[in-house]
């Protein structure tokens, strides 16, 4: 089993690659700060929430795509669900890929918002991996009896 | 100025998205405050006691006061404004101080619900140093 230091030194390494690659923005940081004694686990929590809403918007826009007759006010409101809760956890990736995708639906631009979809999925796949990932670390760490080092 | 329930205000937040609604619940409990959340104007409404324009108690069963509303403006069936609406239509709620939140910075929007009665207007995604603020504006809780 690697030696706590080693594996808080990898949590820090990846939390920063997370932050300059653009998956996780300044929120994220914020939610970790909501995170003590008597909350523990409310990164987790959220992000769970975060990635089972997500699947279900994500169901919903393929379905309304499919539509003979599209509704992109029904898929508008479905990308702004999903721009609101990734930006509220600093999903930044995310975040952006929605708002590209609510510009094809203002344009009832169907193979824009086809392609914006695909690009959704992949980006909301990487971000559930990496903090996924990340949550792995952490569990590593406590199991380890080591702390999580606080990231500025 | 009347007392807080047990020294705390309470706080009823209104927002149809899951994730936004933990958020603002556990900042608002960060910041010492009794939270009840609300996913939609409705059920905001039959919290205080105002729905179907009843206006009878303005407590809920519960009998717990209300200090602070605040809600998100884009919500389907009702819209945050149309909830501050109601708030200020009611005798027994007009004064309870009404925050709205937004993910969209529409100067239009803002001043729509400012002159409406709205305390103030934050936009998401809301931090720590928001609620902080707000908090603040708050206190008012003399012993």
């Amino acid at each position: 089993m690697a030696a706590v230091p080693q594996l808080q030194r990898q949590f820090i390494e990846y939390t920063t690659s997370l932050y300059n690659e653009g998956y996780l923005d300044d929120q994220f940081t914020q939610l970790q700060k909501l995170q003590d004694e008597s909350n523990p686990d409310f990164v987790v929590e959220v992000v769970s929430l975060f990635f089972e809403d997500s699947e279900k918007l994500l169901n919903n826009l393929a379905t309304a795509l499919q539509q003979n007759i599209v509704d992109y006010k029904q898929v508008d409101s479905h990308v702004h669900q999903f721009k609101g809760s990734s930006s509220s956890i600093g999903a930044q990736r995310v975040t952006s890929v929605c708002v590209l995708f609510r510009n094809c639906c203002e344009e009832k631009n169907l193979d824009g918002c086809l392609r914006c979809l695909q690009q959704l999925k992949h980006e909301y796949i990487n971000v559930r991996s990496k903090l996924e990932a990340l949550f792995r670390l952490e569990q590593q760490i406590l199991q380890a009896g080591g702390s999580i080092p606080m990231m500025e | 100025m009347e007392c807080y329930e047990d020294d705390v205000p309470h706080v009823l937040a209104v927002d149809d998205n899951l994730v936004d609604r933990k958020l603002v619940e556990r900042l608002l409990k960060s910041s010492s405050c009794r939270v009840t959340t609300a996913e939609n104007g409705m059920r905001a409404l039959e919290y205080l006691g105002l729905r179907d324009n009843n206006q009878q108690s303005g407590f809920n069963g519960k009998g717990s006061k209300v200090n602070m509303i605040i809600t998100d403006y884009c919500m389907p069936g009702m819209t945050g404004y149309e909830l501050l609406q109601k708030i200020k239509e009611s005798s027994f709620f007009k004064e309870v101080p009404v925050v709205i939140m937004s993910s969209e910075n529409i100067p239009t929007r803002i001043n729509e619900c400012l002159e409406k009665g709205a305390e103030t207007f934050m936009l998401k995604p809301l931090k720590l140093a928001d609620v902080k603020k707000l908090r603040h504006q708050l206190t008012k809780c003399e012993n």
